[in-house]
């Protein structure tokens, strides 16, 4: 039952990614950014069968809600209509993809060697909200305020960037 | 059916990674090309709470936690720059933009 799940989020995680990138019916962004929606909340589906609950749940918040959002009304900021007039240059989709290839093949091939995977083959952690809180606010408490420190300075360059005259 | 291995999370985010890589290159559309770079940033996550499970260890998920704020706010800065690029160029396309003189 786990692994038909499994099978399922990950099969249509790889598709709407790959309908990311390249979509045969629109080019227009919006488009990709609907499905970007789509394969975040199909990996926190995946989040689900890891059981890291609360991942899942700021998955779901913080990427498919906020971050997407953001993106939707840049897009609708940009006025993009002519993207779909242009064209992907047929040479560089071949070589993009037969580099990429050699990336895939070498990265699965170096998993299929080494014995990562059959070595560890019982999962065990709980990704409990509680095992979360407790290890940020004693192991990690720095890193959270130096975390803090960045969206503070994140939000004040955003303000400047997005002033009218960039002085 | 067999149970599900750590060798089949990695396989998927290995996918996952390359199909970003993909778009970063193919595509020519700046919001495309960041939203690709997402993508790639997600793979790695699912990597992290794979091994974090299969592992034992829960230091693989607060590592998560901290790449998904540091990418929120990425976005939020990058998406400022294209607007702010756009506004004087008023194109959002790499090949529109070959000068580094605005």
């Amino acid at each position: 039952m786990e692994s038909v799940f499994f099978y399922l989020f990950a099969g249509l995680t790889l598709l709407c990614g790959v309908l990311v990138m390249a979509n045969p019916f629109s080019r227009s962004p919006v488009t990709s950014a609907m499905f970007l929606v789509l394969t975040i909340v199909f990996m926190a589906g995946l989040f689900v069968q890891l059981h890291a609950f609360f991942l899942a749940a700021v998955q779901v918040l913080v990427y498919a809600g906020a971050v997407m959002v953001l993106f939707v009304f840049v897009i609708m900021l940009l006025d993009l209509k002519e993207e779909d007039r242009r064209r992907i240059k047929s040479a560089m989709a071949v070589l993009g993809v037969v580099a990429v290839g050699v990336i895939a093949f070498a990265m699965i091939r170096t998993l299929k060697q080494s014995d990562v995977g059959q070595l560890l083959a019982q999962p065990a952690l709980e990704g409990s909200t509680k095992l979360i809180g407790k290890s940020i606010f004693t192991d990690f408490a720095l890193p959270v305020e130096i975390l803090s420190l960045l969206l503070l300075v994140a939000v004040i360059g955003t303000v400047l960037l997005s002033k009218k005259d960039l002085k | 059916m067999s149970a599900v291995s750590l060798q089949d999370y990695l396989v998927v985010s290995i996918l996952l990674f390359c199909v970003g890589l993909l778009g970063v290159i193919v595509r020519r559309n700046l919001i495309v090309m960041f939203m690709s770079l997402e993508l790639m940033l997600n793979a790695a996550n699912l990597a992290l709470v794979a091994f974090s499970r299969f592992n034992n260890n829960i230091k693989g998920q607060v590592l998560v936690l901290f790449i998904i704020t540091v990418a929120a706010a990425e976005v939020a800065l990058g998406l400022a720059l294209i607007v702010a690029l756009y506004r004087r160029r008023r194109t959002a396309h790499v090949e529109d933009l070959a000068t580094m003189r605005l």
